[in-house]
């Protein structure tokens, strides 16, 4: 039952004060993902992806509703629910190792209240952060600083930082969304290949309908705000391991495809008119 | 408030002389390296004729050079003519270079406590500014750290600040002479008073403008309180404190002048009321040059602190 509802979200309202008054982000959204499960999180530019995720993650609190990780309830950001965030979001003063390095440290230095687990030494916090590190392959650049490193591979590290964790759940925002196509394709194949190798539960929030489709075990399309909600969820069962180009022309990713798109497009169209 | 302005003129003139070199030895990879800047330049020309950057450099290099030369020229040329027109009552430049030529020959003489050496005067000025300033960094940047991360106290502190900024250092001079009943601790108070001001709202606006997707990582990772000082906010809000910190030493050496006219004792700003009692407007003259000779010093060598401590995406 738990593993069916690892992540629970129940009638969740959020809304926002502004100057203008009181602004509607999201309404009666219900979601549930399973243990080991990919989903992510589609729609329009300002219907509240990213403030559902952050409701997730623990960075916002919801005004009303209650959500659930692994039964217990969510009260607050922790490394156990990892994000990655959309910009990267490393410090710009510290190497690439000593970024990964400061989760890890904050993680496994200190005793585990929760697991019992002891602390783990200096040494062996270092294994666990180079062993990150080569995970997204970046060993060589390790002790260079983000302002040295391209975009695709500050987006790598901020992946790594967030698996070196070992989160329950990995919650990404738009993790690929400033790089440019064929970076965008080699991150997700890696992405994929890490997902499946340490068999992550998975939230992300996406603008690309293909990127949801190759990735996702499950699509959440969200309808356009303001007081955003869940319109459609997509069960997508393409077998793993996916290959995009194997994929291109198979009819049952044509078909996911045009379902998201159709919802996008076709249901959920007038948001140039709305806004 | 915050004018994290890190250029000089003098780096931008380093820069283009450092990409010429780089060009240089790029291209001239026969030539020995004894060879000098402008040599391995023309070997540039000979090897390739077709490479045509040599003109440019020579126009960067003319322009990096003539116009401080001019301006400087300028000024010269103003103060003779005024000095011709006062009838030498302004010394003329000339006169005020030899007779700079003698005071600098020995500057560190002591003929008695109101007749020292121009470099002790400048030494006992610099020594007040750095224990006035000292104290104002270690009073301000932590008060600044505390008002900018927290709402309650930026609130309770803003009004007196704003309240007692404006107010001249040189009206704290009383006081400090009442309370510390001494002309070298008021004298001091005054540099502490009017340079705890930049720090403090510098550090405080850097802490306020921390990303916020920095400490929503602070936040998910769970790091704790002094993780989150040494490892975020500290690197963070260096390049404002920095800038805080030039402004303030700049504050304090204008101040420490006037406050030693009205103090005395041994210090630049006593030796420039003194020379004015002598009448010896060529002391005077000597004076203001190096009062701004070690402003600069002390505002270029910060800069280069301040660059040296800016990362990539603070910069912008």
């Amino acid at each position: 039952m738990t593993n069916l509802k690892y992540i629970d979200v129940q009638n969740v309202e959020q809304t926002f004060r502004t100057r203008k008054g009181f602004f509607p982000a999201l309404r009666e959204v219900n979601l549930t993902v399973a243990k080991g499960e990919f989903a992510t999180l589609i729609g329009h530019s300002g219907c509240g992806k990213s403030t559902l995720l952050n409701l997730i993650a623990g960075l916002t609190l919801p005004t009303a509703g209650t959500l659930l990780c692994a039964n217990r309830e969510i009260a607050g950001p922790g490394p156990e629910r990892a994000v990655v965030f959309q910009n990267h979001s490393l410090l710009p003063w510290l190497t690439c190792f000593e970024n990964v390095y400061l989760g890890v440290e904050r993680v496994f230095g200190a005793a585990s209240r929760s697991t019992g687990a002891p602390s783990e030494n200096k040494a062996q916090l270092m294994a666990r952060t180079d062993a990150a590190l080569a995970l997204v392959g970046l060993t060589p650049a390790a002790q260079k600083r983000p302002g040295e490193i391209s975009g695709g591979m500050k987006q790598r590290v901020g992946i790594a930082r967030a698996l070196a964790m070992e989160p329950k759940v990995l919650l990404m925002d738009e993790p690929f969304g400033a790089l440019d196509a064929l970076t965008r394709a080699k991150l997700q194949d890696e992405l994929l290949e890490i997902v499946a190798r340490t068999n992550s539960t998975v939230v992300m929030v996406t603008h690309d309908v293909d990127e949801a489709v190759l990735l996702s075990d499950k699509i959440v399309m969200l309808t356009n705000g303001p007081a955003a909600t869940i319109g459609e969820v997509l069960s997508v069962d393409l077998p793993r391991p996916r290959n995009r180009v194997a994929l291109a022309d198979s009819p049952q990713y044509l078909g996911y495809r045009k379902a998201v798109i159709d919802f996008l497009y076709t249901r959920q169209a007038h948001v140039e008119k709305a806004a | 408030m915050v004018s994290a302005v890190f250029h000089s003129p003098l780096a931008a003139v380093t820069d283009s002389i450092a990409i010429k070199k780089e060009a240089a030895q790029a291209h001239s990879t026969g030539a020995s390296g004894s060879k000098s800047l402008d040599s391995s330049t023309q070997t540039v020309m000979a090897a390739a004729p077709t490479a045509v950057p040599t003109p440019r450099d020579w126009r960067g290099l003319v322009m990096s050079v003539l116009p401080p030369v001019l301006g400087l020229g300028l000024l010269i040329g103003i103060w003779a003519v005024v000095s011709i027109s006062t009838a030498s009552s302004i010394p003329s430049p000339w006169e005020t270079w030899k007779q700079a030529v003698v005071l600098f020959s020995d500057p560190f003489y002591r003929k008695g406590p109101n007749d020292q050496g121009v470099g002790w005067n400048v030494l006992m000025s610099l020594e007040r500014v750095a224990i006035g300033f000292g104290l104002a960094a270690a009073v301000g940047i932590p008060a600044g750290f505390a008002i900018g991360r927290f709402e309650f106290l930026g609130r309770m502190f803003n009004p007196l600040i704003s309240l007692l900024r404006p107010v001249s250092p040189l009206a704290w001079l009383p006081i400090g002479l009442m309370v510390f009943k001494g002309a070298n601790p008021a004298a001091i108070w005054t540099i502490f008073i009017c340079s705890i001001w930049p720090m403090v709202i510098n550090t405080a606006v850097g802490v306020q403008r921390v990303p916020q997707d920095y400490m929503n990582v602070a936040r998910v990772l769970n790091l704790s309180e002094w993780k989150i000082v040494t490892k975020i906010l500290f690197p963070a809000v260096l390049p404002y404190m920095l800038t805080g910190v030039r402004l303030a030493v700049g504050t304090a050496w204008l101040v420490i002048v006037a406050a030693e006219m009205l103090t005395g004792g041994v210090g630049i700003g006593f030796w420039v009321w003194d020379e004015w009692n002598n009448l010896n407007v060529k002391n005077i003259i000597i004076a203001i040059f190096v009062i701004g000779i070690v402003g600069l010093v002390l505002e270029y060598a910060l800069i280069k602190i301040a660059t040296a401590f800016t990362f990539e995406e603070v910069k912008s």
